[in-house]
């Protein structure tokens, strides 16, 4: 196909806010091959890094990803402490894990929402990002800020959680759990959700294995792989939860394992702050003297899956080298098994599912003609097809 | 335990390949292997040993260009890096596309911010840059300014 007929049409994504380039070649309704350019958004993240002290490139690295903003900062403070010998404080862990989990929560509510509005189910989007609300407001009672938090640093975090906030919190979470149910009973028991979502996008266990994806997407394929369990990091191996996992593949074991996921969110928070209660007057930072010569891994489980870090350090001040892998970089690629030989409605619907992060990658979805390399429609359009076959559906089922 | 173990069974299978092995920790461990032998290694790692691609990193150095490849043993939490040096003037190395998709996009990535070559990939072509950036200029390069 000509690269002439390649013409992007706004920077962004309507829906998700965010850029991206996907080309879906189409036969009829049937996707044939799919094609993902990256890059239109390419900060060079990784060399700006090289030029910023180890304190400033928190602030870089949290800017990566606007939702799961502190997977990153949790990464690259493990890979620094790690080049170091940095052990930190028992309350550093708790506040740690407290501000990942809370993450967790609302990044999976903002995509049972967003999963809501592609099949047609604008109800459950404005339910869950009204019940996502409060849990923003928790991060801006916590860290000061709604999003991109600022709350790591070396060897510590910036802020304490005081004791008067603590009773706040909880009860939050409480409410958040009640309406977790609410959004768990209407996507488990709705009939058409299941017809939509289920059969629809799937990768098997071999296929995630072959693109080495991770997070919900590999979990939901059986793989019950998360780096919070296997290479344990703050307070996650101090508390008890439980890995989830589902074995369909489809979108609907996707949403399944999100939706479940919450609650161990919820668990792992609450014993969080019950530990905190008991190291009252820890200090939160420990000194950090200079960063010595060498290498460091560190890895984070985000909402979407392992964040990868790997920092090298000549003993100045600044990293020589900083690579970062986000999880999307790995679960985007699955779209080749996900998304091909299905119908644009569903092929939709599958791109969603791996609550792909586009903060590295291009613009606009488009389907194209697979003969003329024409293009034929935009994004709002392929979420109109997927919104029309929900509701011919429900004319069927209801 | 599970280290030691995937690091003796590295060396059972190929002694001459590997020039350094540091374990760092239990879960942190880096061997030093003989470009040529990265394909091998890899496939053992891969389907004999059961572990994870997760990403590669390049360095350009005095030495030369350095590629770490990262893999994950994900029931130890065992992060095994397989560290190579490549040739300063023509960094070259065969490519693990063939054998698992993981390593597609970052050897694409590779060859366009590094300019290493990786043989027999299916299809290198620029992976962020399409359309947009000189051939032949490397911007993750020391010498790039």
């Amino acid at each position: 196909m000509s690269k002439k007929t390649l013409i992007p049409i706004g920077p962004y994504h309507p829906l998700q806010e965010e850029p991206e380039l996907f080309k879906l070649y189409c036969d009829g309704e049937i996707v044939k091959d799919i094609k993902w350019e990256t890059g239109y958004n390419h900060r060079g993240i990784e060399k700006l890094s090289e030029s910023k002290t180890y304190d400033q490139v928190f602030f870089l690295v949290e800017r990566i990803c606007g939702i799961c903003s502190t997977s990153h900062p949790f990464a690259f403070a493990n890979a620094v402490e790690e080049i170091a010998g940095i052990e930190i404080t028992d309350r550093t862990k708790y506040i740690r894990s407290i501000i990942g989990e809370l993450e967790r929560i609302h990044s999976h509510l903002l995509w049972v929402g967003l999963a809501g509005h592609f099949l047609g189910y604008n109800t459950v989007f404005m339910w869950a990002w009204k019940y996502r609300e409060p849990v923003l407001d928790l991060f801006e009672m916590i860290t000061g800020n709604r999003n991109s938090y600022a709350m790591f640093r070396v060897g510590g975090v910036r802020r304490d959680i005081e004791d008067g906030k603590i009773s706040l919190i909880r009860k939050i979470m409480g409410d958040v759990k009640s309406k977790t149910d609410l959004l768990t009973g209407a996507v488990m028991d709705d009939p058409v959700i299941h017809s939509r979502t289920k059969g629809v996008g799937i990768l098997t266990k071999q296929d995630v294995i072959d693109y080495g994806a991770v997070g919900p997407t590999a979990r939901a394929s059986g793989l019950a792989i998360d780096i919070r369990k296997d290479d344990p990091y703050a307070a996650y191996p101090l508390v008890n939860w439980k890995v989830i996992t589902a074995q369909g593949g489809d979108v609907f074991s996707k949403a399944e394992v999100r939706l479940l996921e919450i609650y161990e969110s919820i668990s792992i928070i609450e014993q969080c702050l019950d530990r905190l209660e008991k190291v009252k007057g820890q200090d939160v930072n420990v000194k950090v003297r200079e960063i010595p010569e060498g290498s460091g891994t560190g890895r984070a489980e985000a909402p979407r899956g392992e964040v990868f870090h790997f920092v090298v350090s000549d003993g100045s001040n600044s990293p020589v080298r900083h690579k970062i892998r986000a999880p999307s970089y790995v679960n985007i690629a699955t779209f080749k098994k996900s998304c091909i030989g299905q119908t644009i409605s569903d092929a939709t619907l599958s791109l969603a599912a791996v609550d792909p992060c586009y903060c590295c990658t291009e613009r606009m979805a488009a389907a194209y003609d697979l003969n003329s390399g024409e293009r034929i429609m935009n994004a709002n359009e392929l979420i109109n097809i997927s919104v029309r076959k929900t509701n011919e559906l429900k004319k069927n089922i209801i | 335990m599970e280290t030691d173990r995937v690091i003796e069974k590295l060396k059972e299978n190929f002694d001459k390949e590997i020039i350094e092995v540091v374990k760092k920790s239990e879960r942190r461990a880096t061997v030093s292997v003989n470009p040529d032998s990265i394909l091998k290694i890899a496939e053992y790692l891969y389907k004999s040993a059961g572990l994870r691609f997760i990403i590669a990193s390049a360095l350009h150095t005095k030495r030369g260009f350095e590629i770490n490849y990262h893999f994950s043993m994900d029931a130890s939490g065992l992060v095994l890096n397989i560290h190579v040096i490549l040739d300063k003037e023509n960094p070259r190395i065969e490519s693990l596309s063939n054998m698992f998709n993981a390593s597609n996009w970052i050897e694409r990535e590779m060859h366009e911010l590094f300019g290493i070559d990786f043989l027999n990939h299916p299809n290198q072509e620029k992976l962020i840059s399409e359309g947009n950036w000189a051939e032949g200029v490397y911007p993750y390069r020391k010498e790039f300014k």
